[in-house]
């Protein structure tokens, strides 16, 4: 798709979320779980929102999810859908879904990671539809 | 009968102006707050308790103590959004409890019209927001939030644009009696559902106006209340509550309304059959319908239905709601509609709302307030209010 697509700001970056940025400037989706109580979390964290337990690892997610949510934003200058994704994981994140006809985005659509290129040096994590 | 209370709503004022080009915020709060002090028959040298949130300028109350000479022993300054002055409520009762202060004012004000602040900008609550990269760069406006909420609310339970609409038709029906309301006009289901669409499915009229201005109120302990008065309101109940993403396990569908509820009801001893009038906070029409259902006036997935064919309108349907015309049609001073919502259930109780729009025999009134948004994190506030001979 040609579609004009609105330019993506830049992510705040912190030290806890630094390595989540990294990643996605190479194109990988980062996730975060717990490996005192097992379970992922969204956002990532350095400290476990399910128990506060301290010692959290980064994993590679499968980028794969359906669309729990979605509006397309009419009155921007550039229309644009946000969303929130349902990851594999199991974790639900907000997103734009790209690449597609903003009025054909249903919930519970199968979408993928992609990335964009923010307005500095940053990549962002957005989806678009999977072709069937 | 006559409800035990440790605590009564003596004085409400809401702000005339709409737009407030040639006032200062510090000037609109004392203005405010002059308003519910006199209503009350007190003066500022009777508050030892003072109350406010995120839009009073400078750290916490000092700044506006300050500048309108307060005096006082007590301070709160929870800041939950737009839901801060109701939650100010239950937590004015709780020090008037306890004895740490007998006259609580609580001020809201802001001149974001004056200012020109936009639904369609994205919000910015500052750079060590631990959410902020996670948000920020997908464009997350007011309005496309809400909209989110709204889409999945229709998914999972059959919603339709035409039943939301129905939330701002009774709004409108209430404002059209308000001479300060900024918007009167009738408005149809058609009006709303044809009106621009600005983030899909919520159109141009499922948002509330951006207004100047602002509100306060007095809250006092029994024994001054007895001097004030027979318009006192009795405050008989409050819960409050937050609700996030809950680390990524996200729920759109309900909001905190579905504990901060049942925490009020409890407190007052009272269930959702009992109430007469309901101020509901309705930033949006999407706001309201959750809300209804979180607080138990409906089963959950059925506010679409609750709502339609006027069951809302003062003198029409079962539910009468925001009489004033609400945040829908009327005013949502500083991006902040928990307050408006105490002071017309206030004036409900009392048996001072419009004529056209006031509840026969009001005895008792549920005020609620939703802060921050419904599609990240809110704060939820309830209160249960009643007349003076509850």
């Amino acid at each position: 798709m040609t579609r004009i697509e609105r330019s993506y700001p830049e992510p705040s970056i912190n030290l806890e979320t630094e390595r989540y940025w990294q990643a996605a400037k190479d194109g990988v989706l980062l996730l975060k779980k717990c490996n005192d109580c097992g379970k992922t979390h969204f956002y990532p964290r350095a400290i476990c929102p399910h128990c506060l337990g301290g010692d959290t690892e980064w994993y590679e997610a499968s980028g794969r999810g359906r669309i729990y949510t979605y509006s397309v934003m009419r009155r921007a200058a550039t229309p644009y859908a946000i969303a929130y994704v349902t990851l594999d994981e199991g974790v639900t994140m907000m997103t734009n879904i790209v690449e597609c006809d903003l009025d054909g985005i249903e919930i519970g659509q199968e979408v993928e990671v992609t990335f964009r290129a923010t307005e500095g040096d940053q990549a962002l994590p957005v989806f678009r539809p999977v072709s069937s | 009968m006559s409800r035990a209370c440790q605590a009564y709503i003596a004085g409400v004022y809401e702000h005339p102006t709409r737009k407030a080009v040639d006032k200062t915020i510090p000037q609109l709060h004392a203005e405010v707050a002059l308003g519910a002090l006199r209503d009350a028959g007190l003066t500022k040298d009777d508050v030892d308790g003072y109350f406010c949130a995120g839009d009073a300028p400078g750290l916490g109350g000092l700044s506006m103590a300050e500048y309108m000479g307060l005096d006082v022993i007590y301070t709160d300054t929870t800041d939950t959004g737009g839901s801060s002055y109701v939650v100010h409520v239950g937590h004015a009762v709780e020090a008037i409890a306890a004895g740490r202060c007998s006259v609580a004012l609580v001020t809201l004000a802001g001149r974001p019209r004056a200012e020109g602040v936009t639904t369609l900008g994205v919000r910015d609550y500052g750079g060590a927001l631990p959410d902020l990269g996670f948000e920020k760069p997908y464009g997350p406006a007011i309005t496309n939030l809400y909209a989110m909420a709204a889409m999945r609310h229709m998914h999972e339970f059959g919603t339709t644009s035409e039943q939301l609409a129905w939330i701002k038709v009774a709004a409108s029906h209430h404002a059209q009696h308000n001479e300060h309301a900024m918007l009167r006009d009738v408005v149809t289901v058609d009006d709303v559902v044809n009106s621009p669409m600005i983030a899909d499915p919520l159109h141009r009229l499922d948002c509330c106006v951006i207004s100047d201005g602002g509100g306060a109120l007095v809250i006092v302990n029994p024994e001054i209340a007895k001097t004030v008065g027979d318009r006192c309101v009795k405050i008989l109940g409050r819960g409050e509550a937050i609700k996030h993403l809950n680390a990524g396990q996200v729920d759109l569908t309900f909001t905190g309304a579905a504990k901060s509820g049942p925490i009020a009801f409890a407190n007052a001893g009272v269930t959702p059959a009992d109430i007469d009038y309901v101020s509901i906070y309705d930033s949006f029409t999407i706001t309201v319908l959750e809300t209804l259902e979180d607080l138990g006036f409906c089963e959950k997935g059925r506010g679409g239905t609750f709502v339609a064919d006027g069951n809302l309108i003062s003198g029409v349907g079962k539910l009468p709601f925001n009489s004033d015309g609400g945040g829908l049609c009327n005013n949502h001073p500083g991006n902040r509609g928990g307050m408006t919502k105490v002071i017309e259930a206030t004036r409900q109780l009392r048996g001072e709302a419009h004529p056209a729009v006031q509840v026969a025999d009001c005895t008792l009134a549920l005020a609620h307030g939703t802060g921050g948004n419904i599609a990240t994190r809110m704060g939820s506030a309830t209160v249960i209010l009643g007349s003076n001979d509850a």
